[in-house]
Parts: C-alpha cells; structure tokens; sequence
C-alpha cells in the first residue's frame, strides 16, 4: 500500500489484536500512522474503533481480564507499545488523549495544564508558566482564560473545557495525539474550534481521531481509515476513501446506506 | 448515621402530589388511614428530638438561674456536689477537646488511607471482602473497646510510658480512634468510588502513576464526601461516653494534656446520672446543663459538615 512517497511512519499496527475477556473486540488489524498527518478512524457503533485508539495509550491496561495480541510499532524508535516489557507510563508519557466527555480535573485552570508537567518532575515556576501558557495558547483558549488562570476549570463551557484538555495533553508535548470522538458532546461552535485546532496541531504532533461524523473526518484528516465489526476494512488517502472507495462495505457506509 | 446521611442530602423536596390526587378524601378513604400512620410514624422523631430540646434547655434555665453563665464558660474547677461548689464546665471539654484530637489523629489518616486503598488499589475480590469485616468493627459494643482500652491498651502504653496512670486520655482516645476508623473509612471510600472513572482515565492518560492519581485527582473531587465522613467521626469522638467512662477515669481535671485521667462531658453525666441525686436538686441540673454544651457542640459540627458539603459539592 505505501509507495515510495508516503510519509515517513509515526507508528505501525501489525497483526494487531484485542480480547475483553472472551470477545474478541479487533481483529488482526495491519495499518500505518503517518508522522505528522491526521488519521481518522470511522465506522458504526462498536466496530472497535475507540478500543483501537485506546491501545495505543495502553488504557485498557487499567481494567482486568483485557488482552492484546500483535504489535504497534513506535518511530523513530521502533518500539514495541504493547510489549509487555514496556511500562505503560513511560507510553502515555509519549502518546497524548483527549476523551470523549471534557474531562477535567476539579482543579484550577492553570493546574490543569501543568498537570502532566507535574507528574514528569517539572517544579521550576518559570518554566512551568511558560510551558502553561505556550499550550493554552497552542489549544486557541489563552485569551479567553488567561485573566483567570486560578478558576476552577470545571465552571468552564463544555467547548473550553475540550480545549483545556488539549491543552493539558499538548503540555506535555506528546509524539502522537488520540482523541476519542473529541466533539461528540460540543455544540456546532466549538465543534468548528476543535476541528480548526486539529488543522494546526498537525504542524507539530500526529494525530488520530476516533469520530462518527463522516463530514469531520472528510475535513480535517489527511488519511481514513474504515472499521467494522473489530476489522479493518479499508485504508487510504481521505480524499480516496470518500471519493472512490474501493470496498462495497466503504462505499455502503459513507453514502449512508448503512450504520 | 442514616439520620446524617438522610439529612445531608443535596436533593431538595420537589415531590409534589397533585391537588386532583390529595384533596379527594373519601374516594381514598384507606390511602388517608395510611399517610396518617406515615405522618404519626415520621412526626415521633421530630418530637422526640423537639421534646429532649425542650427539657434540656428548660431544665438548664432553672440551672442558670442559680449559676451565671459567665461562671460556667470561664471557672476552672467542676464540683458541683462538693460543699464549695464550681461550675466550671470548661473542665469537662477540656477532656472531651483532648480525647476527641487523640481519637482523630487516629482515625482521620488510617480511615483516610484505608479508603484510598480500597478505593483506588485493591482489587475487587479484596475489597469484597475487606470492606464488610471493616464494618463488623464498627458494630463491635463500645463497653467492650472500653475494657480492651484498659485492660490491653493502657498496660502496652505503660511499657513505653512508665509515669502513664492507670486511667488515660491517651488510651481511651486511642481505642476511640480505632472505632471510628470504620466509619470514616466508609463513607470516604463510598466518596471516592463515587468519582467518575473518566477523571481517573485523565489522570492515567498523562502517564500519572495510581497513588498519583489517587492523592491529585481523587482525592481532591471527592473532598465534600470525604469532610463529611470527618465531621462524623468529630461527632462520634466527642458524644463516645463508655469508653471514656471506663478507661479516662471521671475526675474531672482541668486538663491539655492525654497522659493525664480526666473526666469528658458524657462521662460525667454517666457519672452524676447512676448516682442517687435527688430530683431539682443543684447537681442533678448540671446533667442538663452538661447536656446542651453537648448537644450545642455536636450541633456545630453538623453545621460546619453541611456548610462544607455546599461549598465543595462535587462538580465533575
């Protein structure tokens, strides 16, 4: 599939698949993650998209009986995420999340951010205003909040507090980005913020968005890929996908016919 | 402890039932028999606890009339049944103040600890178990902790402090601390496993270790849960009265210091109450003068609980 002008790789699912105890949720997924480009993972209801996404952080490491099977591949390091020898937090260390519902922290504004800074040791205040600052400007909220940085972030709007936590996770200053159908629960303004800052986070992080808005992914990913019952049915260019799909099942979904 | 719970909810009473359904009295002649029943069930409480208000303070007013407040807030002695009388109830919380801060100092970081524990580390299978035997010690007779203060705990307190007496403060507090530790440890782990796992999720995702998460996210949104289940256990520790009666001594003894026997409130008026003092009499009215400070103290505690509820109510 890739040719020899393809980007180079951010990541690499091989064979990969997943176990929630007995059900097999994905199934011997194969896929390329591009650096720096936005890949978007669509499908129906419980084709396995977000348990995709979710292993690339190792989140289902937090609940028992869950299992993974196959590889992803990490560049340039070429690592191994889901080997068992690699610690889940030295991942999440390098692979940034933005959930579903805004999530953040019953604290302040600017602790939010400075979370993740916190856990990886940072102490010094300076740096740590700079690095706060240079992510809420980088998550397009700076100006609406940087009058009241010590409010508690969770008297903010549902669009701001998605933006703070893009910000939190951009702190950090993560190699890959997940988000987890980040504006399913934001009206259409803040779904158009979201979808603008995605656009310009591409410059400097990869991405992968998990979302069941066809339209979305049509505008912000640069590739696509289709997902159904745990398989991956169908990877390639967004444009590709959208216009000339080359598997029935594709084709059935994006005109609406199914799902 | 339902009381508390039941009356520290956030709900407020929206249930109303329509006028078509409640005034039509005949048609639900039986439906009328039974709310009556319900009401009568529901108005015993509130008048048992309007009518131990209205003699407590009825019977302390007769009391002030022979002893001035002012007398009884700063007087340094309490003997109320010696020929030279003093009032000095001070003497009485100081010991209650005492033995509360060292059942507290216990219970608040190991029923803490314990809840974060079961909250955020222990697998299922442990908790299941753990949690109802942790309950079981909170069902244990509170005269029987007073014998284990003083016939266990006081002699292994005398191996590390030769000079402690026979009756203690320290002891007492310290087996009160051990029998509040259920409760706080309760209803802080019901607080913490109340925070939603997304904000756990969060926490994780920045690559944040468990007591990370625990001790930053946790912990913080589940404060109002977890000060309330404190203010409890203030309230337990200061009304505890066996086991301050066996194992305190119940001198009274104008004291700050837990190495010393002293007297609480509730002790004295277990004291003063088995005794043979005749009705009307000076110092059968120090019991209901001992009895609203008690009543008043435990009473700002449960305001102060409420208060903290309100101001940090869970917004996740």
């Amino acid at each position: 599939m890739p040719t020899n002008v393809m980007p180079p790789l951010k990541a690499e699912a091989r064979d990969l698949s997943f176990h929630y105890g007995e059900v097999r949720a994905l199934k011997n997924i194969n896929m390329p993650i591009y650096d720096k480009k936005v890949t978007a993972l669509i499908g129906p209801s419980g084709c396995g998209k977000s348990t995709y996404l979710r292993s690339f952080n190792r989140m289902h490491d937090l609940y028992p009986g869950n299992r993974y099977e196959g590889e992803i591949r990490f560049y340039p390091d070429n690592t191994n995420l889901l080997s068992p020898d690699v610690d889940p937090i030295e991942v999440r260390m390098r692979v940034g999340m933005v959930f579903q519902k805004p999530n953040p922290f019953p604290k302040s504004i600017y602790e939010n951010v400075a979370y993740g800074l916190r856990v990886r040791g940072e102490k010094n205040r300076r740096d740590l205003d700079g690095k706060v600052e240079q992510a809420l400007r980088g998550a397009a909220i700076w100006d609406e909040v940087k009058d009241r940085l010590q409010d508690l972030a969770t008297n903010l709007s549902g669009g701001q507090q998605q933006r703070l936590c893009i910000a939190r996770a951009l702190a950090t200053d993560p190699e890959l980005l997940l988000f987890d159908e980040p504006t399913s629960a934001l009206d259409p303004i803040a779904t158009g913020a979201i979808e603008e800052l995605v656009h310009e986070l591409k410059q400097r992080v990869t991405i992968l968005i998990v979302t069941h808005n066809m339209q979305q992914a049509a505008r912000v990913s640069d590739y696509t890929a289709y997902m159904y019952l745990g398989e991956m049915i169908e990877f390639g260019k967004t444009d590709d996908i959208f216009i000339k799909p080359q598997d029935k099942r594709t084709e059935d979904y994006i005109t609406g016919r199914m799902g | 402890m339902n009381a508390y719970a039941m009356s520290a909810s956030p709900v407020p009473d929206t249930h109303v039932v329509s006028d078509r359904l409640s005034k039509n009295a005949m048609r639900h002649a039986s439906e009328r028999v039974i709310e009556a029943l319900l009401f009568a069930a529901a108005a015993v409480s509130v008048l048992t606890t309007v009518g131990i208000v209205y003699v407590l303070v009825s019977e302390s007013i007769q009391f002030f009339a022979s002893v001035s407040i002012v007398d009884f807030l700063t007087d340094t002695q309490w003997t109320p049944l010696f020929d030279d009388a003093h009032f000095g109830i001070m003497v009485l919380v100081s010991g209650t103040v005492v033995s509360s801060a060292v059942a507290l100092a216990v219970a608040i970081p190991m029923g803490t600890v314990i809840a974060i524990y079961l909250s955020e580390f222990a697998n299922p299978k442990v908790r299941e178990l753990a949690k109802p035997i942790l309950e079981l010690l909170g069902g244990i007779p509170t005269i029987v902790f007073g014998y284990f203060a003083l016939l266990i705990v006081t002699p292994l307190l005398q191996k590390i402090f030769p000079e402690l007496p026979g009756f203690s403060l320290l002891s007492a507090g310290l087996v009160m601390g051990i029998m509040i530790v259920p409760y706080v440890a309760s209803l802080s782990e019901d607080a913490m496993r109340a925070v939603p796992m997304s904000l756990r999720e969060g926490s994780y995702a920045m690559g944040s270790t468990r007591l990370h998460t625990a001790l930053h996210v946790v912990v913080p949104a589940a404060f109002s849960g977890l000060a309330a289940s404190y203010i409890l256990g203030i309230s337990r520790a200061v009304g505890e009265t066996m086991i301050l009666a066996v194992a305190a001594g119940m001198q009274p003894n104008l004291t700050w210091n837990p190495m010393e026997p002293a007297a609480t409130i509730t002790s004295y008026i277990v004291q003063v109450a088995l005794g043979d003092l005749p009705h009307g009499s000076i110092g059968y009215q120090t019991i209901f003068a001992a009895g609203l400070t008690l009543l008043l103290i435990t009473l700002i505690f449960n305001i102060l609980g409420q208060w903290l509820r309100r101001k940090f109510r869970e917004n996740y």
